[in-house]
């Protein structure tokens, strides 16, 4: 049993992004907050900090999950991926990235991290999800630039690549 | 919009977590996968002092049969049972309620006992529960308890758990055969706080359960007649007005009632259809 006193700031470990992180954090901060005040990691966004908006999303153990509704204690142990994790290399975007790019996806960005966790875990799970799916997913997402439809279309082109790359493979 | 200052004990055992829940008395909230409880930490609507997290006890992340009945434990996901391969045989109604719950992205983190602890009017989970007549099993460091849904659903997010104690785990009463169960709902969006949402049992033996949520303070019941029979449309009807419904920013009462009359009929419709 570990007991996190509300004084003082304890230690996190976790793995972020193929990486070891040992962080310091109240036991009250969430895990956005560490995410992107603690480790600099800005990439997660912050929108509605109660669940609703989805800006927030992240992987927990390959699952996409809201990084505001978790504190950064509960993340002990956990391997967490975040938006700076999909990239293939130092600027090759993922498939799915170079979609979004590609069938303009995004506007004004600040959903769009969420939103690419949230499709790259379907992705990666349900490789044949279909349109119907893909829109359940976004569901969980509010974007008000682009009305939906280019994000789905975007994700639709990922599937069909990134099939073609694993039938090559 | 940050949670007030909190102790955090991370319990290993249910021993653990028992013990920490007596000690901070009302003070103490358990968090499971905190999918309700996190928003209302950082809005300040919960100022608990003390939080004890019961996701790492590993006797509570089960799920079992048991003696006719299904058995979940406080710490399992409801992305597990919604994956869980026997759920579409052993409670169709549960498998048709979960997608309903949240979105995937909450599902993937919010626990099945986690939803029936908040008890909020609308939620899918204290519906089904309620519609099949489950259980909910209590525990402090003492002793044990069962409560029928019935009982345990008190009002507007408050339930019969008492200071000190905690959900162990819910068990719902596996699916007869010859049973048909449905599920409905009617939200603004997929995900949303459910306006109304519907759970019908057509048994056996023809007598059916229609079960509402998102009207009334908490998920209700009515046994009803075949809906060829005369009595249907007014048992019904009484039913709709029974509930109370108000006005809110989402839907008029009379809309409400309205779901209730024309959504309540479909859904025990298509639970006859399903009867086998």
């Amino acid at each position: 049993m570990a007991k996190l006193s509300r004084e003082a700031s304890h230690e996190v470990r976790f793995r972020l992004n193929g990486r070891n992180v040992t962080a310091q954090a109240p036991a009250r901060m969430l895990l956005t907050d560490l995410l992107r005040h603690v480790l600099g990691e800005t990439g997660t966004h912050v929108g509605c900090e109660h669940g609703v908006c989805g800006a927030c999303t992240v992987q927990l153990d390959g699952e996409p999950v809201r990084a505001c509704l978790m504190l950064a204690a509960q993340a002990e142990g956990a391997d967490i991926r975040t938006v700076e994790g999909l990239e293939l290399a130092p600027g090759a975007l993922s498939p799915l990235q170079a979609a979004f790019r590609e069938h303009f996806a995004l506007q004004c960005g600040f959903c769009t991290a969420g939103i690419l966790m949230s499709l790259d875990a379907l992705l990666e799970r349900a490789p044949d999800a279909s349109e119907e799916t893909i829109r359940e997913h976004l569901s969980g997402h509010l974007c008000r630039c682009t009305g939906y439809t280019p994000i789905v279309k975007a994700a639709l082109a990922a599937q069909a690549q990134l099939k073609e790359e694993a039938a090559n493979a | 919009m940050k949670p007030a200052p909190f102790d955090f004990v991370r319990a290993d055992s249910l021993g653990e977590a028992l013990e920490a829940l007596h000690e901070a008395g009302d003070e103490a909230r358990v968090i499971a996968g905190g999918q309700s409880l996190v928003p209302m930490l950082n809005m300040r609507l919960a100022r608990p002092s003390v939080l004890v997290d019961v996701m790492r006890i590993r006797e509570l992340c089960r799920i079992e049969e048991r003696k006719g009945q299904i058995v979940v434990g406080a710490a399992v996901k409801q992305v597990e049972l919604e994956r869980w391969s026997p759920l579409a045989a052993l409670l169709p109604l549960v498998a048709s309620a979960l997608p309903w719950v949240g979105h995937a992205q909450t599902r993937s983190r919010g626990t099945v006992c986690g939803s029936l602890a908040h008890a909020d009017p609308s939620a899918e989970l204290p519906l089904a529960l309620l519609a099949l007549g489950g259980e909910v099993h209590l525990r402090n460091r003492r002793k044990k308890r069962v409560l029928p849904a019935s009982a345990f659903f008190m009002g507007m997010m408050a339930t019969a758990v008492e200071p000190g104690e905690m959900i162990e785990a819910v068990a719902f009463p596996s699916h007869p055969m010859g049973t048909g169960t449905a599920f409905n709902e009617v939200a603004r969006r997929h995900g949303d706080f459910a306006i109304v949402a519907c759970a019908a049992i057509a048994r056996a033996d023809g007598t059916n359960r229609l079960a509402v949520g998102g009207v009334a303070d908490t998920p209700q019941a009515i046994e009803l007649p075949d809906p060829a029979d005369d009595g249907f449309e007014d048992a019904l009807n009484e039913f709709a007005w029974s509930l109370g419904a108000r006005d809110d920013l989402h839907a008029s009462a009379r809309y409400r009632r309205d779901l209730v009359r024309s959504l309540g009929r479909q859904t025990v419709e298509e639970a006859i259809a399903w009867r086998s």
